[in-house]
């Protein structure tokens, strides 16, 4: 059923979450919250070094050491083939992914796991792991992108061979991949092209930062079974790889889903969990972990740094002819950037004749890349809307009137092959030349940048309940961790199937032997994909009561209709009954057929994309180069939003991120390839007074493939912020920068290259 | 395993006694911004903590613009922000000392702590030293008065001897006309390092000339500086452009900074020179009683 | 050295614990006590998530020793609501949803109270500063600082709860 043009109760209203006070109150649970009795606590050894052979590792003093209760090393796992899987927004490597929790031959970055420990009391456990004596040859390393590209770089695997080269290269590489698409005919468009811009630009390595560290609890059990209690994007996920990284059935593994802290793609996989389990087998203890921040920066999933070489051609009229990108984007220890996406969504937005994208996925002695939020394509478009920025200057063209005139739209078709349909992009941008930030007047000294971005968004498996309890309230089931309100959302559908106010649902996340199964969180897909699963199976409630209903009133189902939570005889033909809520039908559940409730689980199709543009202010102190948001307005569409102010709240948030990625975060490296501001000190994400109020306007373009039109919204506003600020620069200063973070020192040098007299003072 | 020890002694006798008959290192805790950061870490590995906070006086303030403050050495930087005399008298030091970190951090963090703690990037160093702040010392060898900049010597390093830690801090009798202030430069608007921090304290004469100066620069040396040279660009001088210059260039002159995480060698020095103007500016405009916050 | 015997006011109720001298407050909170509402996110002071009030300060509980807290009364994220009435801010915060995964909440709360405690009144930019100790990465702030102003002008009596 389709409730797109119904007039709704619930959807679109704005009721307090459902895990609200258990939130602002300090009893919600996340991942570092649980204990149980006996508990061990478990710390993980670290490689110094960012490159090195194992040459051999010593646990014996460790494990005499008093309190001591289990020592783990990689041969502690079960050795895995290679073997890929695709999850999230990107294949998932079971044997590297093996050898990042605990590492095989070789430390490939500074932080990668060596061993690890489990005793009785966290000092006695930090202790411990000082006592584990590794033998390390080191080995040149190498960290930046092209540094690694080059023939002479150190390789990190000798059995890695580029894909999508032709003929397959005779040596191991650094290169893992190279991608490409193509439509049409660049070299030519760019003949003809009237005017050209190009472009060269860079971005380093940044952390999603979310503030809650990894943390698990983990009980292996005599019989074989395991408790995971930890926050992940994915309790599903987390068995499933638990499961294959240590060779246990799933249906013996129950990964219970706490509050997460933050994720925004980089807890989509595990790292401390198959270590947990191991040491509780050893053990037989639960086991509990948590990294420190130092560990969450030094050996989680910061993603890649990245080149970016962009070359657009266009007609004097303004009709963009060719296009052309190169990118290079770090992979980390193993290979599985985000290149792909990276290649697709920087012209995704536009309706180009010309194409040409090459991608290189390269390897480096960094952690492995994960997932952060709309992964590779924050990248990519940084280089892209930079250079329509660009391009817009050099033709005399307003930005905004440059991208409608050559935006997407339906039946345009990708450079990468599908064809955009019922997307929102003309109107987004509609909605941005309107706005009265966009005309609002400028003081000399600020300028103003604007920026564009799209994220495909994704489907998939996913399922949800709706139950009715013996008094007629509802609880709603979803397979998914929430880490944006999902609950609420999930909980609004359900109500406006059910007809009843949103406080009468209560949505809760059951463990993986509690629901079926549900693919991780991520890619924008729960509102859409589980609150497709959980619309459905309101809907199949409602048709249990109408028949429950009919079986009450003796008259046939069709003559019952259900209305604002009750059921209704079909007109007076049907009968003088009185109408049947939920309370009087639960009440009769036992009579009428039993339990009511209904669990489904679907595979959702049909997501929609996502289109957003930015509008940025800023001022810049051009003695200290220092850049202040002035104001920030964020245009998504975003389809039907189900509870508006957690839509709000994904933009805001990650218009937030990106604004940190343009300005001041970083991954700053020493001499030895460690990295040197691994918290929260030097490595700076936004504070409150960094930015203004940032305004987030919906627009709504139904996705016709959702019961309420919903698009996924989480990754979309996180990919205009850089290319809008370094507009806005350029609009302040005259001045195109080309390499993030766009750091004090790096404006001020940026003037001074211009104006030396001016610097002298 | 090593086992940490602590104490919160009650007189100045007893912390002097713990400190200079300890057989290990033994470390003062005030505030514990910085001690309990470096524990965490690895950094510090202490075998006794000495907790001052007990000692009476340690914590207060007292005395006037006229005769003279004394700010007992582990007052938290939120009682100094809270105390209006003092920031009338003195606002380059208490805006010096309220920069330090959050709101959380204010309310442990100290004078004495951020200046034993002996950062180059230290924010109130350099409002202390133009202010010509005293340093009261007690120790095995009773009490000692010495000017703040002789206490830190290199990063990390103070020469507070074994057994000795400061009391409290004099500040001296404010003339009129006297005005103070403080400025850093951070890439965030706050919760960072100092890149480049300036304090400068002056007095004029009744027509704005300056009769004395002090100007302090912190982050761009091993340790935070006290420049002369600058200071004489001042005296004798009202804030007209051609002071502006020299004084400009008199900081960046004496700059011997690193390229760190924090900042180049070149930017830090550039930047030490355009804080020293906007430094200036504010002191003089404050010592003719215009005014002039500072805004973040 | 033997553990130290601490008593304390917690969030209204005496309360006796044990420490070694490395414990946090932080720790002893979450590890002795059982409050687990306030969070580590860093340890180091820079994040806030470990927010408490300690004789009318508002402080990180990492960066204090547990045998601090010695006489000391604390207030934590459990002791903002009396009873099941929650605080304005609590109760702002929700209807704002000035919060997405709840991580830095607690912390925000403490902080946010405390403002209000010693400054009915703040200007946008004043609560962003004083709030600049307590990192978010979910909300970009905004709602949050909407939040804070609601419940400063309710408890100003300037408008209805």
């Amino acid at each position: 059923m389709n409730y797109i043009t119904s007039d709704l109760k619930v959807v679109g209203s704005r009721p307090i979450r459902p895990d609200g006070v258990e939130k602002v109150t300090g009893r919600a649970q996340f991942g570092a919250d649980m204990r149980m009795a006996g508990m061990l606590w478990g710390k993980v050894l670290r490689s110094p070094h960012a490159h090195a052979k194992i040459v051999s590792i010593d646990t014996s003093a460790a494990e005499k050491l008093p309190g001591v209760k289990a020592v783990v090393t990689s041969k502690d796992f079960p050795h895995i083939a290679n073997e890929e899987a695709f999850v999230g927004e990107g294949p998932m490597n079971f044997r590297d992914l093996s050898r990042n929790c605990l590492a095989w031959d070789k430390a490939l970055y500074e932080g990668h796991a060596i061993a690890a420990v489990a005793a009785t009391s966290q000092a006695i456990a930090d202790a411990a792991i000082e006592l584990i004596d590794v033998k390390y040859e080191v080995l040149p390393y190498v960290i930046d992108v092209e540094d690694a590209m080059a023939d002479d770089a150190p390789v990190l695997h000798d059995d890695l061979f580029s894909a999508g080269v032709d003929p397959k290269p005779a040596k191991p590489s650094n290169i893992a991949k190279v991608v490409t698409f193509k439509k049409g005919d660049a070299e030519a468009g760019f003949k003809d092209a009237d005017v050209v811009v190009e472009g060269r630009y860079t971005t380093k390595a940044v952390h999603q930062a979310y503030i809650e560290p990894h943390a698990c609890l983990c009980s292996y059990n005599a019989d074989g079974q395991v408790m995971i209690y930890s926050s992940s994007q994915g309790h599903f996920m987390v068995r499933a790889y638990c499961s294959k990284l240590l060779g246990i059935d799933l249906a013996n593994i129950r990964a219970v889903p706490l509050e997460i802290g933050g994720g925004f793609g980089g807890k989509t996989l595990v790292y401390l969990e198959p270590v947990a389990i191991a040491l509780s087998k050893k053990a037989g203890r639960p086991v509990k972990m948590q990294m420190t921040r130092d560990e969450v920066f030094r050996a989680s999933g910061p993603t890649s740094g990245a080149t970016v070489e962009v070359k657009l051609g266009a007609k004097k009229d303004g009709s963009i002819v060719a296009a052309k990108q190169v990118l290079k984007y770090q992979a980390g220890a193993f290979p599985g950037s985000p290149i792909g996406p990276g290649c697709m969504c920087g012209f995704a937005m536009y309706d180009i004749p010309n194409v040409d994208v090459v991608g290189y996925d390269v390897v480096s002695n960094r952690p492995k890349v994960a997932a952060y939020r709309a992964p590779g394509a924050p990248i990519s478009s940084w280089a892209v809307e930079c250079a329509m920025d660009d391009l817009a200057r050099k033709l005399g063209k307003d930005p905004i009137e440059l991208r409608e005139q050559n935006g997407a739209r339906n039946g345009t078709k990708t450079h990468y092959g599908p064809t955009h349909q019922n997307i929102g992009f003309l109107e987004t941008l509609k909605a941005a030349k309107n706005h009265p930030h966009w005309k609002a007047p400028l003081k000399p000294g600020q300028g103003r940048g604007i920026a564009c971005g799209f994220w495909f968004n994704i489907g998939g498996e996913s399922t949800a309940g709706c139950h009715i309890a013996e008094d007629g309230t509802v609880v709603a089931t979803s397979g998914n961790p929430d880490i944006g309100g999902s609950r609420a959302s999930i909980g609004m559908m359900v109500a406006e199937v059910l007809g009843v106010p949103a406080d009468r649902v209560r949505t809760i996340i059951p463990d993986t032997s509690s629901i079926n199964f549900s693919f991780l969180t991520g890619g924008s897909r729960v509102t859409f994909a589980t609150g497709m699963a959980a619309t459905q199976a309101a809907e199949r409630v409602v048709e249990d009561l109408k028949r429950r209903a009919a079986q009450v009133w003796e008259i046939p189902v069709e003559a019952v209709e259900w209305k604002d939570g009750k059921a209704y005889p079909a007109g007076s033909n049907a009968g003088a009954f009185e109408p049947l809520d939920l309370a009087t039908l639960a009440l009769k559940a036992g009579r009428t057929g039993g339990p009511i409730g209904s669990e489904v689980s679907v595979n959702a199709q049909g997501a929609g994309p996502g289109f957003g543009c930015h509008i940025c202010d800023v001022e810049v102190d051009h003695e200290t180069g220092a850049v202040k948001i002035l104001r920030y307005t964020a245009i998504q569409d975003v389809g039907k939003a189900i509870h508006p102010s957690y839509v709000e709240g994904q933009i805001q948030g990650g218009a937030t991120q990106g604004i940190g990625w343009a300005l001041n975060e970083e991954y700053i490296y020493d001499a030895k390839g460690k990295m040197d501001n691994s918290g929260f000190l030097d490595y700076r994400v936004p504070v409150a007074s960094d930015v203004p109020m940032i305004e987030a306007v919906m627009v709504e373009v139904p996705n016709p493939r959702h019961p309420f039109g919903a698009r996924g919204v989480g990754e979309v506003p996180i990919i205009p912020p850089m290319a809008a600020v370094g507009n806005a620069i350029c609009g302040a200063t005259g001045l195109r920068l080309y390499d993030l973070p766009m750091s004090p020192p790096k404006v001020r040098a940026a003037l001074d290259a211009v104006a030396p007299k001016m610097a002298a003072e | 395993m090593p086992s940490l020890n602590y104490a919160a002694p009650t007189t100045v006798d007893e912390a002097v006694k713990l400190l200079a008959g300890a057989s290990g290192l033994a470390k003062v805790l005030a505030g514990g911004t910085d001690l309990l950061v470096q524990l965490r870490s690895g950094r510090m590995r202490p075998d006794l903590i000495v907790d001052t906070k007990k000692i009476p006086g340690i914590i207060g303030i007292s005395g006037s613009a006229g005769t003279g403050f004394t700010i007992g050495a582990a007052t938290p930087g939120a009682v100094i922000e809270a105390n209006e005399a003092l920031k009338k008298a003195w606002p380059g030091v208490v805006e010096a000392m309220d920069l330090i970190g959050s709101t959380q951090i204010q309310g442990r963090a100290s004078l004495a702590g951020n200046l034993c703690n002996a950062s180059p990037a230290a924010d109130s160093v350099p409002a202390l030293y133009a202010a010509g702040a005293i340093a009261v010392i007690v120790g095995p060898n009773g009490k000692r008065e010495v000017p703040v900049e002789q206490v830190p010597t290199a990063p990390g390093r103070t020469s507070l001897a074994k057994g000795e830690f400061i009391l409290e801090f004099k500040l001296p009798p404010r003339p009129a006309y006297s005005g103070d202030a403080y400025l850093r430069f951070i890439p965030r608007t706050e919760m960072d390092i100092a890149v480049v921090g300036c304090g400068i304290n002056v007095t004029l004469d009744a027509k704005g000339t300056c009769t004395a100066a002090r100007v302090s620069l912190g982050a761009v040396a091993p340790t935070v500086l006290l420049v002369d040279a600058a200071a004489k660009t001042l005296i004798g001088h009202t804030l007209d452009d051609a002071t502006l210059k020299a004084l400009d260039a008199a900081a960046q002159a004496v700059c011997k900074p690193i390229n760190d995480k924090r900042g180049t060698i070149e930017y830090r020095t550039k930047v030490a020179g355009v804080l020293a103007r906007r430094v200036a500016a504010i002191a003089f405009d404050r010592a003719l009683g215009k005014a002039g916050a500072t805004t973040h | 050295m033997a553990k130290h015997h601490v008593s304390a006011v917690i969030n209204g109720e005496p309360t006796e614990f044990l420490c070694e001298t490395q414990q946090t407050l932080l720790d002893v909170l979450r590890d002795e006590i059982g409050l687990t509402g306030s969070k580590e996110g860093c340890a180091s002071g820079d994040c806030g998530a470990c927010s408490v009030i300690v004789d009318g300060s508002l402080v990180c509980s990492c960066l204090m020793l547990g045998c601090e807290a010695e006489g000391t009364t604390i207030t934590t994220i459990e002791g903002i609501a009396q009873g099941d009435h929650l605080h304005p801010v609590q109760q702002k915060f929700l209807e704002h949803a000035a919060l997405q995964c709840g991580f830095c909440t607690p912390g925000l709360i403490v902080a946010s109270k405390a403002l209000l405690d010693e400054n009915p009144n703040p200007t946008e930019e004043e609560a962003r500063y004083w709030l600049a100790g307590n990192l978010c990465r979910c909300t970009g702030y905004d709602k949050v600082i909407r939040a804070v102003m609601d419940a400063a002008a309710v408890m100003r009596g300037e408008k209805a709860a």
